[in-house]
Formats: structure tokens, sequence, C-alpha cells
């Protein structure tokens, strides 16, 4: 049965799932990335998180990275699970993993991916602690984006 | 008819995740005009859109059959 390399799931992910899709007798490592829920940021406790996606665009989007990705390490493969629902403290919000001939690869790919994740994929996530809760913007605060879109590389969207 | 999408806090605003409104062929910038009327609570002026699941700037046209959403700052990872 073929897998999808890039999924949305409402169930716990199994990191090792993940690691088997981009298997390749080829690579030389595996790297992996495994996202999961802190309990505290910035002094502030953290009871349990809320992850929303709108899941078809998301999927595009984790295609869209895998391709900016073919650009720059032509031999690496990536596959990448993200989980939207509750979540609770450590659990897993998503799994990352690169293979590719050599490691440096494997290692910038797998960061490359999560900072662009962090960019262009909708997913929201709402943080629920013991004083309120409320829904998280742009991590990275850019936001509004210069061209009023985030950055998409070339390739796409011209 | 437009599909209008809502996402995190614009969804929690409104009450609903989708909006079905009978419009065709106006800009996004029109579209979030209209939804700011018809749901004062929102405030859409600085939100992202995707219309059919790519990203578009304010000046992009929305036709019959579309779906825009409205994608508020992403927080994913």
């Amino acid at each position: 049965m073929a897998t999808s390399l890039f999924e949305i799931v409402e169930h716990p992910i199994d990191v090792e799932a993940v690691r088997k899709k981009v298997v390749d007798r080829n690579a030389g490592a595996i790297t992996l990335f495994v996202g999961t829920v802190r309990e505290m940021t910035n002094g502030k406790k953290t009871l349990f998180l809320e992850y929303q996606a709108y899941p078809e665009m998301a999927v595009k989007m984790f295609e869209q990275i895998a391709k900016e990705i073919k650009e720059r390490w032509p031999e690496a493969k990536i596959a990448i699970t993200h989980r939207v629902g509750r979540l609770e403290i450590t659990e897993i919000a998503v799994v990352i993993a690169v293979s590719s001939p050599h490691r440096k690869a494997a290692y910038e790919a797998n960061e490359y991916a999560i900072e662009r994740i962090k960019q262009i994929v909708p997913i929201w996530k709402k943080e629920h602690w013991e004083d309120g809760s409320e829904w998280i913007g742009d991590q990275l605060e850019n936001v509004p984006y210069a061209e009023g879109k985030p950055p998409i590389r070339r390739g796409e969207h011209g | 008819m437009i599909q209008v999408l809502l996402f995190a806090h614009l969804q929690e605003a409104v009450g609903q995740s989708k909006v079905m409104i009978e419009l065709d062929g106006c800009t996004v910038q029109e579209v979030k005009k209209w939804m700011e009327k018809e749901y004062p609570q929102l405030s859409l002026e600085q939100m992202m859109a995707a219309v059919n699941e790519e990203f578009v700037t304010d000046d992009a046209v929305v036709k019959d059959g579309d779906t825009l959403a409205f994608i508020p700052p992403i927080s994913g990872g």
C-alpha cells in the first residue's frame, strides 16, 4: 500500500512509521525531528495545546517544501506528519524524517523543513493556560508579511 | 457562490468554519470588506488569503466556485 509522505493526522504520531517512509538503500543517514509540546514558555505554564490545520492546503505546502528541498539537496528524501487536535504536554506535534546519502544534507534539509513549516504551512496552535487560552500567531514576528503573503521560494506562485 | 473558510480565532469570532457568499468576480479585498460588514467582530485587514489552496494577494480575483481561505498568522510545528 502506498503511504503518503505528507500527512495531517488526528491520532498520535508513530515516529518509526515516518522514518520508514524515507528508507533508501543509498541513504547513509536519516535525521528525525520530533517536535513536542512544551510545558513552560517564558515562565508561563501550558496545560495543553490544541492544533488546527487547513489540511488540504497544509499538505500542498509540505509538497512545496519538499520541492524546495529537492532543489537544494537533490538526493534527500523527506516525509512530514503533523498532528492536530488536543495534545498533552510531551506529546508529539510534528515529525520530519529526511534521508540522504550523507549526514550533512540530512541535517540541513531537516532544519530547513521545520523553519519553512513555521513560515508557510497553515497550521495554528491554541495555548491553554490555567488562566485562559489564546490562538498563537506568527512566532516569527514577521506579520504582516511585506509582500502580503509568506515568501514562497522559486519554482511556484511567481 | 464563494466558499469562505475561517480558522483559529477567526472561526471562533464568527462561530463557524465555513461561510457561503453570493459574490463572483470580486477581489479578495472586496470579500474582506463584505465579511467585516457582515461580521463586525472580524478584523481581516492584515489577514493572509488563499484561493483554492494557493496564497494570493488582496488584489486577486475570486470567482464563482472558488474557495477563499483567510489564513491567520500561522503557528504550527
